[in-house]
């Protein structure tokens, strides 16, 4: 059986390799200074899904983003690793979005799309580190959810069962689930395979209208008619029927009190000699501050 | 996240920087014929060099983030010997499935047969930077290599029947040498019988030294011509190992490259195909895989100097004495700065070798599919005669410096060099049988010295001199390039006015050195012309360098008489 696969995935700020001028003054991301990347674990469950496609031949792979026109870039990525289709969901109305109101949209969008499985989804992105996209899309379609999942055991297609390890606090669970369901893919499961030299040429030009320039337009589209391949889906929030009151920072109830800029500071410091009586006082200092122990 | 591809502009200059590319895609492409058949062919020449930039960068980043980290835990559990079997190191998998997955496999051959089309060029590139992340893992890789001769020397339904196997990941093995066979080739035993009952060929014998012998594809050759002694009784071979037959004894314990399994292997039996004519398997199929081998050995020599610049640089920059970084001291700069120049001076010849191997390459191939142009046929011939006289070049002088580069590289650690835990220890090893196989050193000189004495070589250098573009700035150096060019021709003038064969080979290192020199001084100097934020220094220090390595064979030559020889022979 062929499965219908949605892979969920953002493009973030690349916060594992911080600068100096990665945060400005204000506190706020200087998202200039920090190359937009792949949300790490999205490619983990990227994984799972390609694992699946080569176990259930057939299958497809819809690859869904929302962002900017440029977050286009995840959806490239991730057809030169084997997915077969994307869609960018984008539009002005949709920035500032919190989880509930990002969760909303994306789920808008599954609906459009209509025919699914399995969704992943990266646990969490590293931008916001809330890990509250995935659970909340399931409770808005009303689905059964996994998350911390490191690998898919097995899936029984007539069953329609699937069987998935997680990572829980001090160890692994294995859990059954029905489908269709939501799974969030936990850091430690398989790494994304790399790109595919023959994909990435066929696929290096698919864009989005969004990311053409004007001048061009026409002529790309034109193109690209005896190649669809080179068209990745662009939604606005009237694409998919969304209400507008519940997208954006309109439907965004969080808000962002204050932003501090911590900076650590040694403040004091001391001279231990080797002698016994230091090293002890010192172990006696870290164990009752639980740096150590 | 590093990347060994778009860290280093270096390479990408190699991929862009000649004219010859041009035509070298223009062939390769037979003008873009493919452009509305593939989903992933070029739709011209901007579109192809974009793909392979691309494709560079994709292995790049498997090379630093794959491949180089696996190195060490590769070398040290390498592969073992279960049952007649290889079992390669665990991480070695690894590698695979990452090459494999990228598609990184029947790089050069024709997308009708699901290859990727990449001219020789391209594949070089992909090929350095798998043997700087692991040499071993590079040998294992690029034995795809292999499929190039059964590409042009096999029939079409053997093409159909191997060339997608290997375009899809399986790995191959060319079974030359044995026991009493090594860089004498015509004395090869294994023999191959024709069954009236089996309807095809069997081998019996064994081979040794075999690189990855356990691969799914074998070239083999074989004596099918009863009671022959020489060459001319020898014959290819395709064995599958899908037939059965071929079991390997053991797998050598060696000095480097431990991720490569070199095999000894015990032929009982086995069921093979012919490939191409009979009798022509040493006098022309093995000649054409070990040329295009010899190139790749080049490729994977400047992968191993890259990696030992890199390890050495990284060292010297982090490592203090008598309070100060070693970096900052002549002694340490020097040999940076020489390993750099060897490094670039090496790779713009290899780069220059594998241009010219693709377009007599392609043009090779398309006279397979109709008849040549006049013009076509003196183009083809002019550049497989440069493409043969540089592959010796290349290969020779790139493993001699990778060698240099690797004992420098420890050289800079210090004793920590010596200890096993640092990398270089790893290409020290690596990099010495680079020049051992596929032809020593000693015989790439062989192979060289007809270009020397038939004046090929003093003619290439002066027109290499006339057509490269070299900037003003480096107008005396380049007058220092013109003297070691009259250096070379007085040097080969006075061997050749001796008419003494033995005078003349034993001079023929110091000749073939000198003819190199020259050559990559000027490569160099053009490269630095139209990138000397990428090549000035390495420019001035390999001419410097190659001017004193020049004087110094010149004085040799110079002085040397056949009576000398006396004190050298046994």
């Amino acid at each position: 059986m062929a499965l219908n696969i949605i892979v969920l995935a953002k493009q973030v700020p690349d916060t594992h390799n911080v600068g100096p001028d990665a945060m400005t003054p204000e506190g706020t991301i200087n998202r200039a200074a920090l190359p937009a990347v792949f949300n790490p674990e999205d490619l983990n469950a990227l994984e799972q899904a390609l694992r699946l496609k080569e176990q259930f031949p057939g299958s497809t792979i819809k690859v869904v983003t929302m962002g900017l026109p440029k977050s286009a870039e995840v959806v490239r990525e991730s057809l030169f690793r084997g997915a077969d289709e994307g869609f960018v969901i984008t539009d002005r109305c949709l920035g500032g979005a919190d989880t509930l109101a990002t969760s909303y949209t994306i789920s808008q969008a599954i609906r459009k799309i209509g025919k699914f499985d399995i969704i992943l989804g990266g646990r969490q992105a590293i931008d916001g580190d809330a890990a509250q996209v995935g659970p909340q899309i399931a409770e808005k379609l009303g689905l059964t959810q996994v998350t911390y999942a490191e690998e898919i055991i097995s899936l029984d297609e007539k069953a329609r069962k699937i069987v998935i390890k997680r990572h829980i606090d001090g160890g692994v669970e294995t859990v059954e689930a029905p489908l269709p369901l939501v799974v969030t893919v936990n850091g430690s499961a398989a790494p994304c395979r790399p790109r595919n030299a023959k994909r990435v040429m066929k696929y290096k030009n698919a864009t989005v209208p969004a990311e053409r320039p004007a001048e061009q337009a026409e002529a790309i589209a034109a193109a690209n008619a005896a190649k669809p391949y080179l068209n990745i889906t662009q939604w606005g929030a009237a694409d998919i029927d969304a209400d507008l009151k519940q997208v954006g920072k309109a439907g965004s109830p969080t808000n962002v009190k204050a932003v501090q800029n911590i900076v650590f500071k040694a403040k004091e410091s001391q001279t231990l000699t080797s002698s016994d009586a230091d090293v002890e006082n010192l172990m006696v200092e870290l164990l009752n501050n639980k740096i150590i122990g | 996240m590093p990347n060994f591809y778009s860290d280093h502009p270096e390479l990408k200059f190699q991929l862009e920087n000649s004219p010859l590319m041009k035509r070298i895609v223009e062939l390769k492409e037979r003008n873009y014929a493919d452009k509305d058949t593939f989903d992933y062919a070029p739709q011209n020449f901007e579109d192809a060099m974009d793909s392979y930039d691309r494709v560079c960068e994709l292995t790049g980043d498997i090379c630093a983030n794959i491949i180089a980290p696996n190195a060490e835990a590769v070398d040290a559990e390498g592969p073992h010997c279960e049952n007649g079997r290889v079992r390669y190191a665990s991480k070695t998998y690894e590698n695979l499935d990452a090459t494999v997955k990228a598609g990184l496999c029947g790089v050069t051959m024709p997308r009708r047969y699901n290859g990727l089309n990449f001219p020789c060029t391209a594949y070089t590139i992909i090929n350095e930077m798998i043997a700087t992340a692991d040499a071993g893992f590079e040998n294992i890789w690029s034995l795809q290599d292999c499929i190039e001769t059964l590409y042009e020397f096999g029939d079409e339904e053997q093409r159909k029947k191997y060339v997608p196997r290997v375009c899809a990941g399986e790995t191959m093995s060319m079974d030359l040498t044995e026991p009493d066979a090594g860089s004498d080739l015509q004395s090869v035993m294994l023999k191959a019988t024709w069954s009236e009952k089996d309807n095809c060929w069997l081998l019996n014998g064994c081979k040794r030294f075999i690189t990855n012998g356990d691969s799914d594809i074998h070239l083999v050759l074989a004596r099918s011509e009863e009671g022959t002694k020489d060459g001319r009784g020898l014959s290819m071979f395709i064995y599958d190992k899908n037939q059965g037959g071929v079991n390997v004894r053991r797998i050598e314990n060696k000095l480097g490259i431990h991720g490569s399994p070199t095999c000894e292997l015990v032929y009982k039996n086995a069921k093979a195909e012919l490939c191409g004519s009979r009798k022509l398997g040493l006098i022309k199929y093995v000649m054409a895989l070990m040329n295009g081998a010899r190139l790749g050995i080049a490729a994977q020599s400047v992968g191993i100097s890259a990696a030992a610049y890199e390890e050495g640089l990284a060292y010297a920059k982090d490592r203090k004495q008598f309070g100060n970084e070693i970096i900052n001291f002549p002694a340490v700069y020097d040999m940076l700065a020489i390993m750099k120049a060897k490094l670039d001076a090496g790779r713009t010849l290899l780069y220059q070798t594998a241009r010219y191997v693709d377009i007599y390459k392609c043009l090779e191939d398309i006279e397979r599919e109709r008849k040549l142009t006049p013009e076509e046929r003196a183009e083809l011939k002019k550049f497989s005669k440069l493409a043969d006289a540089f592959t010796p070049l290349s290969k020779g002088m790139n493993s001699e410096y990778a060698n240099q580069n690797t004992y420098d590289c420890i050289q800079i650690h210090g004793g920590s060099g010596f200890m096993l835990e640092y990398a270089c220890q790893r290409l020290y090893r690596d990099a010495r049988i680079t020049s051992i196989y596929e032809g020593t050193t000693q015989l790439q000189t062989v192979a060289a010295i007809r270009y020397v004495t038939n004046g090929f070589y003093g003619q290439v250098i002066a027109d290499l001199l006339a057509e490269t573009e070299i900037a003003p700035e480096y107008a005396a150096l380049k007058a220092r390039v013109e003297k070691m060019a009259e250096k070379y021709n007085a040097a080969v003038a006075k061997v050749d006015e001796l008419k003494d064969d033995e005078f003349k080979d034993f001079c023929s290192r110091h000749l073939y050195e000198m003819a190199a020199d020259t050559v990559m001084s000027i490569l160099i100097l053009g490269d630095a012309t139209k990138r000397p934020d990428l090549f000035d220094n390495s420019a001035r220090v390999y001419v410097r360098y190659a001017a004193a390595e020049v004087e110094k064979h010149s004085d040799f030559v110079a002085d040397a008489q056949p009576a000398d020889l006396a004190n050298y022979r046994k």
